[in-house]
């Protein structure tokens, strides 16, 4: 069943989509590792770095598009979950430093030693295990998912107003997150990582595998939210979206539906977090900034919500963009973003991927519509070729 | 003829006898001078007891010298002993008598011995001071007096202020130096009735200051007292403890009223028209920017205007942000209607360019922007301080609100505004322009905006960043008071301020923010549409 479940995941974009991913997981580490710095080929460390980034930004995307694309919740918090997931795997590193920070002390982090804690506080025991702290990467954002959704859905919170709450909750988190008694090294975060699984995260095998393991779990992710999108439950889910009291009538448990696409997608993007702290070497409150969470969103609407590949290609474009600009023009950055986000909602509310699916689409159904004047072809295929372009 | 003479000579020898008489009993009672010269001479111990004697004087002549000895500016001279101050840079020192306050020359500093000066002594000069000053003709003077003795008082200066009491004609001093007298007994050995009586007084001043008088004499006074005194400083606890509950509210009045500044415009463009503007925190960072840059003309131009800067700017500021609105409204959001997740979209693009323009043209730092001066300083009301600029923007933001609510609830463009937002095609049917009133409206949103920007930039700093401290909390405040009520808006405003300040005393200022947040993300939860709910079509719409 679960094979079936996946493969019917397997349509031809997503396939394609995932092809490059693993094409890009094995070629990318390989030019950097394998050619010799004077080549042509050779893709520098930093470069690497950088759209190892990109990719952890693209999965978050892709999370967000789980739930605004396909089930017309549009979280303007999903920074938190991705904050979240990094912090877990921050713990995780912060243990791994043990004696080589500069207290030297083998089980207190060095901001607890400078903040005159006396002991590690509980959250933290069994964060030094490799398997604990990925399993925290996966159920703090889940958790805090159930509960946020659990409360909202069941109370009918939505559209805007469960917009606002989201944005409310990451506001909170940051606020909280700042705490030096929170017991997450307040204002500074958590930096300074050596090791990870016994491997130095500075070394260039190191960050090769990090970055192959973040376009492989892109892949995975793509291939798990096609799955959900395109099985019976995905239906519903669009059903949601386009007419909730509509769906809720048939009997569906609307609110259910909902919770379980969100938790999903906020573990998701919990994953994101957790590859992204050890590339970028730093985790710290800034991340739960209600702004990189709309930021998010422009990335997703950028590349088409509701489309899975789009968010991709989104968060890659408008990083790289940023890169650029921040790098070029650093004045004119805020600009372009702002212009883009009006652009993009004024002129492209289907973003890149949907409006070229539109236009694809458009095109079968005029020809489906041109067979059938002719008499030869079946009026069904009309109908369905009209449904999906609209 | 001559017995006339006889009786002037008479009377004249007689002026002259009672002047000879007393001359010598004054001197004999305490000229200063010599008293003063002693100190020459003395010792630290010897030092102290001689300043009791000069206080003792009574004459107001001496404050400059013992201020002179207590600033370390009095020297003796080492060929005569005698005592002078010294005043002045490089080798000579220009002397005064200290006592006539007349020039005696000047003296290389070589000649002179600087009379050393400890804590101690600073203190008997300081309660000597306050004792001394008691009876200058000038009431400032009497009055700082009095407060000196009350803050650090000593039994010795007890008789030299009774003297002045007796002789007290102003009321408010009076009291004043009952209050000193009061506490001076408390540390001196007169009889437990005066000493009870004396409680009673205190425990009338009230304050922080009386508790700590009060609580110092517990270890230290008559048994009998003691009841007396710990019921005196449950009592001055009480009423601390109700005036800091007071203060609390006026604390989370002011924030509320900032709350209602910064989420009134909101309450039109989100409440009523249900356009979610992400900008708004801008429009509010622009109207800040308009005090500044009327300031920074009048400072320029017209200084003698700078008491009318806000009244001024607040016009500007409605009318530049009003029209910002405006182009916002026309250019991008009426294309959006309908699609409220996408003008969030669209209007955060429009905040984070209104952001870098601002930081562009005016550089990413605080702009200094100051009080008019009605708007400095604050005034006691009880135990309670009141700053003016804070008062002023209470009343303000209440101003604002009921202007609003006047121009919804009785003009006739109110009256359009409210048939578009209820039924939109109905009120086109009867003739309504109505994209001309979404774009009015609007523009009034981001107008009060605006001038809620005026007010802001006396108590936050104005940076191209001031819009963001705000968006969230005025979110906050439309979606907890009710979508679409401006009541709603003031109750949500002022019930959040002053619960934020009531849970800052007892878990911090963040936490106290934070907890009010997941207390509203709770709050939604349980009524999803707010305090005041609007009721029938109107909330599917």
């Amino acid at each position: 069943m679960i094979t079936r479940f996946i493969l019917r995941a397997l349509e031809g974009k997503i396939v394609f989509a995932v092809a490059i991913l693993i094409g890009i997981a094995i070629l990318v580490p390989a030019l950097n590792l394998l050619t010799p710095p004077t080549s042509a080929l050779h893709i520098p460390t930093y470069a690497m770095a950088l759209f190892g980034k990109y990719l952890c930004y693209a999965l978050l995307a892709l999370a967000l598009d789980l739930v605004w694309g396909y089930c017309g919740i549009l979280s303007l918090g999903h920074g938190a979950f991705f904050a979240l997931g990094g912090y877990a795997m921050g713990m995780y590193l912060m243990r791994q430093i043990g004696s080589r920070g500069v207290y030297g002390n083998p089980v207190l982090p060095d901001f607890m030693v400078f903040l005159n804690y006396k002991e590690l506080p509980w959250f933290w025991y069994g964060m030094d295990w490799f398997v604990v702290a990925m399993a925290m990467v996966l159920l703090v954002p889940g958790l805090l998912a159930f509960v946020f959704g659990w409360f909202a859905f069941r109370s009918r919170v939505n559209g805007v107003y469960l917009s606002i709450i989201t944005q409310a909750m990451t506001y909170a988190l940051m606020l909280a997150f700042f705490r030096n008694d929170m017991g997450f090294g307040g204002n500074n975060g958590l930096t300074d990582f050596k090791d990870i699984i016994g491997f130095s995260v500075q070394a260039d095998g190191t960050r090769a595998v990090l970055f192959a393991l973040s376009a492989l779990m892109l892949a995975l992710c793509l291939v798990v939210a096609s799955a959900i999108t395109r099985s019976k439950f995905g239906k519903v889910l669009v059903g949601v979206r386009d007419a909730e009291s509509r769906v809720r009538f048939l009997g569906f448990r609307v609110e259910n539906i909902k919770l379980f696409t969100f938790v999903v997608s906020a573990m998701f993007a919990g994953i994101a977090g957790a590859l992204f702290v050890p590339q970028v070497g730093i985790i710290n409150p800034g991340e739960f900034a209600p702004a990189n969470s709309i930021e998010v969103v422009v990335w997703t609407a950028v590349g088409g919500r509701g489309t899975l590949i789009g968010p991709i290609i989104g968060a890659i474009l408008v990083n790289a963009g940023k890169s650029f600009f921040t790098g070029a023009f650093p004045e004119f950055w805020l600009f372009a973003l702002g212009g883009l986000f009006i652009a993009v909602t004024l002129f492209l509310p289907r973003g890149i991927v949907g409006t070229i699916q539109h236009g694809f689409n458009a095109r079968k159904a005029l020809k489906a519509a041109a067979e059938a004047e002719k008499g030869r072809g079946d009026p069904d295929d009309v109908a369905r070729a009209v449904q999906a372009a609209e | 003829m001559t017995s006339r003479l006889f009786l002037q000579a008479f009377q004249a020898i007689l002026v002259l006898f009672v002047v000879t008489l007393a001359a010598p009993s004054f001197a004999q009672q305490g000229d200063p001078k010599p008293l003063i010269d002693q100190i020459g001479k003395a010792d630290f111990a010897q030092a102290e007891t001689l300043i009791g004697q000069i206080a003792a004087t009574g004459d107001a002549r001496v404050v400059p010298a013992l201020q002179a000895f207590s600033d370390g500016d009095l020297y003796v001279r080492k060929s005569d002993s005698l005592v002078f101050i010294g005043k002045g840079s490089g080798a000579n020192l220009d002397l005064t008598e200290p006592v006539t306050g007349a020039s005696a020359g000047s003296a290389p500093k070589g000649a002179m011995t600087k009379l050393r000066i400890n804590n101690n002594l600073r203190r008997a000069i300081r309660s000597a001071m306050g004792g001394l000053t008691l009876m200058s003709p000038d009431r400032g003077t009497r009055l700082a007096a009095a407060d000196s003795v009350l803050r650090a008082p000593s039994a010795e200066n007890l008789e030299l202020l009774e003297t002045a009491i007796a002789k007290e004609t102003d009321g408010e001093v009076k009291t004043r130096m009952e209050e000193a007298r009061a506490v001076s007994i408390l540390s001196s050995d007169r009889p437990v009735e005066a000493k009870r009586a004396a409680i009673t007084t205190i425990k009338g001043l009230g304050g922080r200051e009386a508790l700590g008088i009060l609580s110092g004499a517990v270890a230290t006074a008559d048994p009998a007292l003691k009841g007396e005194l710990e019921a005196s400083i449950k009592s001055i606890n009480d009423t601390l403890a109700l005036w800091d509950m007071v203060q609390n509210v006026w604390f989370g009045l002011s924030l509320g009223s900032v709350l209602l500044l910064a989420g009134i415009g909101l309450a039109i463009t989100f409440g009523v028209m249900g356009i979610i503007n992400m900008a708004h925190g801008e429009m509010v960072m622009l109207g800040a920017y308009c005090t500044y840059m009327v300031q920074h003309l009048i400072r320029t131009e017209a200084p003698w205007l700078f008491n009318w800067s806000l009244a001024i700017a607040l016009p500007v500021a409605f009318l530049v942000t009003g029209a910002v609105g405006f182009v916002i409204e026309r250019g991008i959001i009426r294309f959006l209607y309908g699609r409220p997740l996408e003008t969030l979209l669209a209007t955060w693009g429009v905040s984070l360019i209104l952001q870098q323009a601002i930081r562009t043209i005016f550089g990413p730092t605080n702009q200094e922007v100051g009080n008019p001066s009605w708007m400095s300083g604050s005034f006691a009301l009880g135990g309670l301080n009141i700053t003016w600029n804070r008062l002023w923007i209470l009343v303000f933001a209440v101003v604002i609100f009921f202007s609003l609510m006047a121009l919804m609830k009785k003009s006739a463009y109110g009256l359009n505004m409210r048939a578009v937002t209820q039924n939109r095609r109905m009120a086109s049917s009867m003739g309504i322009r109505t994209p001309w009133v979404d774009a009015l409206t609007f523009a009034l949103g981001s107008g009060i905006a605006g001038i809620a920007g005026v007010a802001l930039s006396q108590i936050d700093n104005v940076s191209p960043n001031l819009g963001q401290s705000y968006i969230i909390d005025s979110f906050m405040v439309v979606v907890f008071g009710g979508v679409g009520n401006l009541w709603g808006t003031l109750v949500g405003a002022l019930s959040l301020g002053v619960l934020n300040k009531f849970l800052e005393p007892s878990v911090g200022a963040v936490l106290g923010k934070i907890l009010v947040l997941v207390l509203i993300i709770l709050f939604i939860q349980k009524r999803p549409r707010g305090l005041f709910a609007l009721k029938g079509r109107a909330v599917e719409a």
